[in-house]
């Protein structure tokens, strides 16, 4: 049960469409804070732009609404002046690692201690349904209205390879799974990426024959697999799965820690 | 006493922003500002700061607005293509009444252009660069002891008014050694963040106090078109509140308006000038004084907002302005549109600074004998002043 006391209850109902993914995710994450008991004075949420973004206006707490694709940089400032703080970022996948590539490999590589949680549903949703790098091969789009003919990225497989110091993947059909990861990733010490496959049946369904939400859901988690069962399958088998499950946990010094433990060096203290 | 020492523009730059209460800095290597973030990310730790290396100019003034949300001073600084990169940004800082300090070391542009060449070819750029009508200030210096002192008042105005403040410099100015007795601490005034003296009742985004994050005030900030308390509006509120923090500086151009005057009340000519020109004109000035000529010289610090009334007044009984700049033609729009026809430019575009020589023998031919200057002469001479 998520406590209202993380929500700014009078901005609900949200924007999000009828049958959309994002009110599940927005709602595991305020779960996870309920169970971690953060301090919402000492918790911020910052959102980039698309319809993830929208997310940073629903939480009772410092919020920000910033740029597209820069929330982890707003972020990166936000924590190193205020290490107390408990950040959370609400991303889309356009957003984190479209237009936002390059701040999130170097968010992965740089370790600071915050936590990613991308809304993956494959596809521009705010602008109108557009191609985004996470659109699968073949699939429609706005503009990729023949089929898609790029390959799209592996945001989990691309935040472990840049260094991201927790790395986890679920979908929006597997609530406790969403918290789990949620919890662990912010209480993880380093760059934690949440990856959430969800569904935009407005957009991506329509497009794509999956108009009816829950059909787009289910879809989305019969092509996945848990990391427990993904060694035992054979190439083959892997071909159009995606493997989800808790991918990569490892310690790492955390660069806003670095940073003060140099303070206290040079003040010698 | 402090001893006379022989310090950089840059790094009397990156010294008056500590001085200043600067606590963050992000930045990205770019010829000719680097020194500036060199010197920070030796000095800053030093003091508590924190400077960081950024992947690119949009990551740096994105964590300089995360910083100032945080509570900290902060600052970039950067030169052309990197000012051209953070001007979405700069957007939101203005949008969002974020106080921090943009450091531009002008080289010549466009694109690449001559990274290691002076210019003052950003000076509209930095006031339009980012889309939207907004607000600004942006300030420039002409001497090294002038980079301390003016990063320190950019600082003081951004903290001040909730504003973005720009510091353009160029790349003479910030590769400069002069021998400077820096300020003592204590010698120039710093202005601290106003903060809410309650938190209850208090609308972020009604008037210059600030509450930051981690202060229990629970402060929605967005870029978007917002009302009093950060949440998205449209239509009339969208409309107030843009007014407001437009108005907050435009009312104050003349308050905000720092400059120089010399020898104005009898000038029959008055030279315009800014940043490293102002040099050249303050030599040409003396040499044309001993000519016997009523010259004046305007030396603006502030470039933005525009000190109408000031311009007005210093060059009411002038019957030639010259507007000597290093640009094809970019304040002295400005000054046109204040003063009228009798406003000619004299520009440069090869990477050199213009010499007192050029001007002195510019508003010599002009006003000796007075001869008629039509108002479309003038434009379009840079690049073909003589390199010296």
């Amino acid at each position: 049960m998520a406590s209202p006391e993380y929500l700014r209850v009078e901005r609900l109902p949200h924007v999000w469409c009828p049958g959309c993914g994002h009110g599940m995710i927005t709602h595991a994450l305020a779960c996870a804070m309920t169970e971690l008991e953060l301090d919402p004075r000492h918790t911020a949420v910052i959102g980039g732009i698309g319809c993830s973004g929208r997310a940073a206006f629903l939480f009772n707490m410092d919020t920000m609404h910033t740029t597209h694709g820069r929330a982890v940089v707003f972020a990166t400032g936000l924590k190193l002046v205020r290490p107390n703080l408990t950040i959370v970022l609400t991303l889309g996948d356009g957003d984190a690692i479209g237009i936002g590539g390059n701040h999130f490999i170097h968010a992965c590589r740089r370790n600071v201690d915050l936590t990613a949680i991308i809304y993956n549903n494959s596809i521009y949703g705010q602008t109108g349904g557009q191609v985004a790098p996470t659109t699968p091969v073949h699939k429609k789009s706005t503009t990729s209205p023949y089929g898609n003919l790029e390959h799209p990225f592996d945001i989990a497989r691309l935040a472990i390879a840049a260094g991201a110091t927790y790395v986890a993947r679920t979908t929006s059909f597997d609530f406790p799974d969403m918290i789990k990861y949620m919890k662990r990733g912010i209480a993880h010490k380093g760059f934690a990426v949440i990856e959430v496959l969800t569904h935009c049946p407005t957009y991506y369904g329509r497009l794509n024959d999956l108009r009816d939400p829950y059909e787009m859901l289910h879809t989305i988690k019969e092509q996945t697999v848990p990391i427990e069962e993904w060694a035992q399958l054979t190439e083959e088998e892997r071909a159009d799965k995606i493997v989800i499950g808790e991918l990569h946990c490892q310690e790492r010094p955390e660069f806003v820690e670095s940073y003060y433990e140099l303070i206290a060096q040079m003040r010698g203290t | 006493m402090r001893e006379q020492e022989l310090v950089q523009g840059n790094e009397a730059c990156a010294r008056g922003a500590i001085y200043a209460g600067c606590r963050f800095f992000a930045g990205y290597p770019i010829t000719p500002s680097s020194e500036i973030m060199e010197y920070l990310a030796r000095e800053l730790p030093k003091v508590g700061g924190v400077c960081l290396q950024m992947e690119d100019e949009i990551a740096s003034i994105s964590a300089v607005i995360g910083a100032s949300w945080g509570g900290a001073k902060a600052m970039t600084a950067t030169s052309g293509p990197g000012f051209s990169l953070m001007q979405e940004s700069i957007g939101y800082a203005a949008m969002t009444e974020t106080p921090c300090v943009i450091v531009d070391a002008q080289r010549g542009g466009p694109s690449t252009g001559q990274p290691t060449k002076v210019s003052q070819g950003d000076v509209m750029q930095a006031r339009w660069g980012t889309h939207g009508d907004h607000p600004i200030i942006v300030l420039t210096a002409s001497w090294v002891r002038e980079v301390f002192e003016m990063t320190v008042h950019a600082f003081n105005l951004s903290e001040k008014y909730r504003v973005p403040v720009i510091l353009l410099l160029d790349e003479i100015l910030a590769h400069l050694r002069e021998n400077v007795i820096l300020p003592e601490p204590g010698e120039l005034e710093v202005v601290e963040r106003r903060r809410p003296e309650r938190l209850e009742g208090f609308k972020p985004f009604s008037n210059e106090m600030m509450l930051c994050f981690g202060e229990g005030g629970r402060v929605m900030v967005t870029g978007m078109s917002h009302d009093e308390l950060g949440f998205p509006a449209q239509g009339k509120k969208a409309a107030e509140q843009l007014q407001r923090i437009l108005t907050k500086i435009e009312s104050r151009a003349e308050e905000l308006a720092l400059y120089r005057g010399r020898f104005l009340d009898d000038a029959d000519a008055v030279i315009i000038s800014y940043g490293i020109t102002s040099r050249a004109v303050e030599e040409a000035v003396r040499l044309l004084r001993a000519d016997g000529l009523a010259v004046g010289w305007l030396d603006l610090k502030t470039l933005w907002p525009f000190p109408e009334r000031l311009v007005r007044s210093c060059t009411e009984r002038a019957q030639y302005v010259l507007v000597p700049e290093l640009n094809w033609g970019q304040l002295v729009r400005e000054v046109e549109r204040v003063v009228g026809g009798r406003v000619e430019h004299l520009g440069r575009l090869d990477g050199y600074l213009i010499t007192p020589d050029e001007i002195a023998r510019r508003v010599q031919e002009r006003c000796n004998p007075l001869t008629p200057l039509l108002p479309s002469q003038g434009r379009g001479d840079g690049g073909e002043g003589e390199t010296v």
